[in-house]
């Protein structure tokens, strides 16, 4: 910290206080409103998807009202459509994901940039960039072939017989579920919040590293003030994943049973609104039911925004602690 | 001087600028090669490449592709008039054909058969099946492999002491059409529960997607069953189940078994030839089989283009016929070829029909 | 504390192993070059990949070209100018799509752009992949520009520059390894989305250049190959993958060769 008393990681306007501030030549007034705009497209862009969305759901808003958000039938024979099944799989699956995928992926990053050497963390490095490069279909496909029958032969039985009592370990465990689902999950997003941690913790000033070395740090205690400064990043690439994880449609629907139910169980099959969306989307036809998956999607946009939100006021809270112990 | 980053984006910017589509268009006037595009059921795709691959040796002037996005992609694009052909394993409703801009002909080119495949350890032969049995298991009744209702569709048969699991599609799609549409039909309680259609609510079990998927999940999971297309449970070396029909014989899904049920069916046949074959009342005739039908429009815009379909479909109904069979598919009895034909002589352009042969 | 870390590290590359283990054991026996060139043929007469490459390159330059520099432009927006009002509502935006469902924007093109015009393109196709890359590309830009340094910033604007010259020349090129992360993270996400594509670019057997008309990709035909029902188009859809990793992998190393810090 200088005496600015601003801390690196904050945008540029908060620097210099107004009256100081050289006027604004006006190549600068171009430049601010050519980005401008194209924030301001991104803002066209999800008004226009929200339009379109909106007009499509409107037949099914119409006729379920509310109650959308609680019905538990989803019958597209006999016109009963409700959402709360596929609310509660989406949340669930992505929150394991993101539990599983974060300490891994944050272990990994601090691995990668603090601790590995060189020569090692580069390759090392690329190989987890590669996990990102696999395509969705395939990983649907080794869930099915490889992950779901070593869950169901090696993994779930010992957890039954010792936490059977709790209702998340109750049921058949046929490999083919929620777990599994939220594990594939967790490993299409490590890639992805490694990367971006790297390069955070990457950017973290070695004036940062230097200062507490000179302190007499160890280098795990170095490491520790390097996450701290990072903090907010991190977070960022915590969202990244959990944004994918919420998204993610084909994987997920090759492995996680599509059973719209509501069961504490980790071992019974879910549904997640991605998935019924892909699922149903091209072979639905009949405008009530055409447009209540529409209407799936409008909740999705609406869970993926609720999930960010408070995803971030988590960050924020977190933020203001450690400013203080800073 | 600018820098390389400057020179970069300035010809970057140029690059955007000059990709015009309409400086690049393949649609208008590209030689005279006819470019047709047809879409629909996964079912029919390993078929219908062939026989567009094949068609295409014949008339290399003629570049027909087909995407397999499934039925309902297929009626949905047909009625917005972004393909010129689609197929679909479901015929359409009454409801979709009003709303449809034009009027759409269906036109049956192959059949299929929906078979029940299981995994199951310890049983040598093929397990049989009556129409109860099946609407038990489906409808979540049957939890045990050694139930006495399978017992009894299996005399003689040991059957292990293990819950049953139940697979079956999440997706919607047109397997799932036919079976519920012959589950209706054998059982009242399955047709007021459940009912018929491209995605019904399984009362049990889980959901796969795609046949491959179902197939994938029914091989990898013991003790499971569920309902895929003949092909991909022959492929993958699945168990296929003998089926008890309407006559009381245990069929067999096979070549002769799904046409004969086609041809058994041929006098109820309606003259829009939008049927469904299934429980069809011939001794020999396999329960579980329907039509795969190419939609199209009665009235082509395009005359060249129509022709060309004209053409195709009539070869597919005839010499197309034959590539079916290493591909698992069964070929139509020759009296719906001749309705077949019949059809097609309807297609035309500004009224007059565009049959040549 | 280092032993934590590194069994993590262990634990994923060994994930890695054991998908590219499976997916190469699968899929080596039908690599060939007549796979690399050939297009798709019926079962039983081989066939092979090459279209889908083509057009996975073409569909993928063409969204590159928009969303890239989109979000670049985007994610400098949110950190030099970004902490208003204004700025907190884009970077909430940003976030949250990068949770939409592919197949959701794959539907918007396709009611915007497809049926207006009344056919499948490869136009279409790429708009939509831009859509999913520039939230993406925003959301890592963003995050890396704000560590730059402020001392850097300062620096220049204490000789007088304008703006818009400390952002290009000083901060931009201190962020570039970060940035071309979020452009490979966006890369890698484009090149293996199938639902997107189904509905703009539709997919072909034959190999096209045209921005209007249908494309075949690389993903829409590895799913093509998965759910059939015969063994050798797994094969294929296996053998597929692999070349698709193999092209990420290039890709991914040109783009960390151009942007390596300090010549």
């Amino acid at each position: 910290m200088d005496n600015t008393g601003r801390q690196d990681g904050q945008p540029l306007e908060d620097a210099s206080p107004r009256n100081s501030r050289r006027r604004f030549s006006s190549s600068d007034k171009i430049y601010r409103f050519l980005l401008t705009a194209c924030a301001a497209l991104i803002i066209v862009v999800v008004l226009a998807m929200i339009a379109v969305i909106g007009q499509g759901s409107w037949l099914s808003i119409k006729e379920f009202g509310f109650g959308f958000l609680f019905g538990q039938t989803w019958d597209p024979i006999k016109g009963e459509f409700g959402a709360l099944p596929f609310i509660y799989g989406t949340v669930v699956s992505s929150v394991i994901a993101v539990v599983i995928a974060a300490p891994l992926s944050i272990g990994v990053a601090v691995f990668l940039v603090e601790q590995a050497p060189r020569s090692l963390a580069r390759p090392i490095a690329f190989l987890v960039e590669m996990l990102a490069a696999i395509p969705s279909v395939v990983y649907g496909l080794w869930a099915i072939f490889v992950l779901a029958p070593f869950l169901r032969q090696v993994v779930f039985p010992p957890l039954q017989a010792s936490l059977g009592w709790l209702p998340f370990f109750k049921g058949t465990p046929t490999g083919i579920g929620m777990f599994t689902g939220g594990l594939i999950l967790a490993i299409m997003i490590t890639p992805i919040i490694t990367a971006v941690v790297r390069d955070i913790l990457e950017a973290v000033p070695v004036t940062q590293r230097e200062a507490a070395l000179a302190l007499g740090a160890t280098k795990w205690e170095t490491s520790r003030i390097v996450l701290a400064n990072a903090a907010s990043g991190i977070a960022g690439a915590v969202i990244l994943g959990l944004g994918r994880a919420i998204g993610e449609t084909m994987a997920v629907t090759m492995i996680i049973g599509n059973r719209p139910q509501i069961s504490a169980s980790l071992f019974d099959p879910a549904y997640t609104i991605a998935s019924v969306i892909a699922n149903e989307f091209t072979e639905a036809t009949g405008d009530l039911y055409l447009s209540a998956l529409v209407e799936m999607g409008l909740i999705l946009f609406v869970v993926t925004f609720i999930v960010t939100a408070l995803a971030k006021l988590l960050i924020l809270s977190v933020g203001r602690k450690t400013q203080h112990t800073a | 001087m600018l820098s390389g980053r400057t020179k970069f984006a300035l010809s970057f910017l140029c690059l955007v600028l000059l990709i015009n589509p309409s400086c690049f268009s393949g649609r208008r006037g590209k030689g005279d090669a006819i470019k047709i595009q047809g879409a629909g059921s996964t079912f029919i795709n390993p078929l219908m490449q062939k026989w567009v691959s094949e068609y295409g040796n014949l008339y290399s002037n003629v570049r027909i592709d087909y995407q397999s996005i499934g039925s309902g992609g297929g009626i949905k694009q047909i009625k917005e008039r972004t393909i010129q052909f689609g197929a679909s394993d479901a015929p359409m409703s009454d409801a979709d054909l009003k709303s449809a801009p034009g009027e759409i002909i269906h036109i049956p080119v192959i059949l299929g058969a929906v078979v029940l495949t299981y995994n199951l350890e310890g049983v040598d032969r093929p397990l049989r099946f009556s129409p109860d049995t099946i609407a038990d298991i489906f409808l979540g009744k049957i939890t045990r492999w050694d139930d006495e209702r399978l017992l009894a569709d299996n005399p003689g048969t040991s059957l292990p002491s293990e819950p049953l699991t139940v697979v079956h599609r999440s997706d919607g799609s047109g397997t799932s059409a036919i079976f519920t549409n012959y589950l209706s039909k054998t059982s009242p309680e399955w047709k007021e529960k459940v009912g018929e259609g491209t995605s019904p609510s399984f009362p049990v079990g889980l959901g796969g997607k795609g046949n491959e998927g179902v197939t994938g999940q029914v091989k990898q999971t013991p003790n499971t069953i569920g309902y895929v297309e003949l092909a991909y449970a022959l492929k993958n070396k699945m168990p296929v189940a003998e089926i008890k029909n309407r006559s009381g014989n245990y069929i067999v899904p096979g070549f002769a078994t799904v046409t004969n049920a086609a041809a058994e069916t041929i006098n109820e046949t309606p003259e829009h030839l939008r049927v469904s074959i299934t429980d069809a009342a011939g001794e020999n005739a396999y329960p579980i089989s329907s039509y795969v039908y190419v939609l199209i429009y009665k009235d082509q815009p395009d005359e060249v283009v129509g022709q060309t379909l004209v053409d195709f479909l009539t070869w597919g109904i005839n010499d197309g016929q034959r590539f079916g069979e290493s591909l698992y598919y069964s070929p139509l009895p020759q009296e719906m070829v001749k309705r077949a034909s019949a059809k097609i002589a309807l297609i035309s352009h500004d009224g007059r029909s565009l049959r040549t042969q | 504390m280092t032993s934590l870390t590194a069994l993590c590290t262990l634990g994923v590359i060994s994930i890695l192993i054991l998908i590219l283990g499976y997916i190469s054991y699968q899929g080596i026996t039908s690599l060939s070059w007549q796979f690399l060139v050939e297009t798709p043929k019926p079962v039983g007469e081989g066939g092979g990949i090459g279209n889908a490459i083509v057009g996975s390159l073409i569909l993928l330059g063409l969204a590159s070209l928009v969303g890239i520099p989109l979000g670049i432009a985007i994610g400098t927006y949110l950190a030099e100018l970004g902490s208003g009002w204004f700025g907190t509502i884009v970077r909430f935006v940003a976030d949250s799509l990068i949770g939409v469902p592919s197949i959701v924007f794959g539907v918007f093109v396709y009611a915007l752009i497809v049926l207006q015009q009344g056919y499948f393109s490869t136009l279409a196709g790429s708009v939509a992949l831009a859509l999913i890359m520039i939230p993406i590309v925003t959301r890592t830009t963003e995050e890396i520009v704000k560590l730059v340094p402020k001392s850097m910033r300062e620096g220049a604007l204490a000789l007088g520059a304008p703006e818009w010259r400390v952002t290009w020349d000083i901060v931009l090129p201190a962020a570039k390894t970060g940035i071309a992360t979020g452009a490979m993270l966006a890369i890698a996400r484009v090149l293996g989305e199938t639902a997107p594509l189904l509905f703009t670019a539709f997919g072909s057997r034959f190999y096209n250049i045209y921005l209007d008309e249908p494309m075949a990709s690389m993903p829409v035909q590895i799913y093509n190959y998965a759910i059939s029902p015969f063994e050798e188009w797994h094969a294929k859809a296996w053998a597929a993958t692999l070349v698709l990793i193999t092209l990420i992998l290039l890709i991914n190393i040109s783009v960390r060769y151009s942007t390596r810090k300090g010549y």
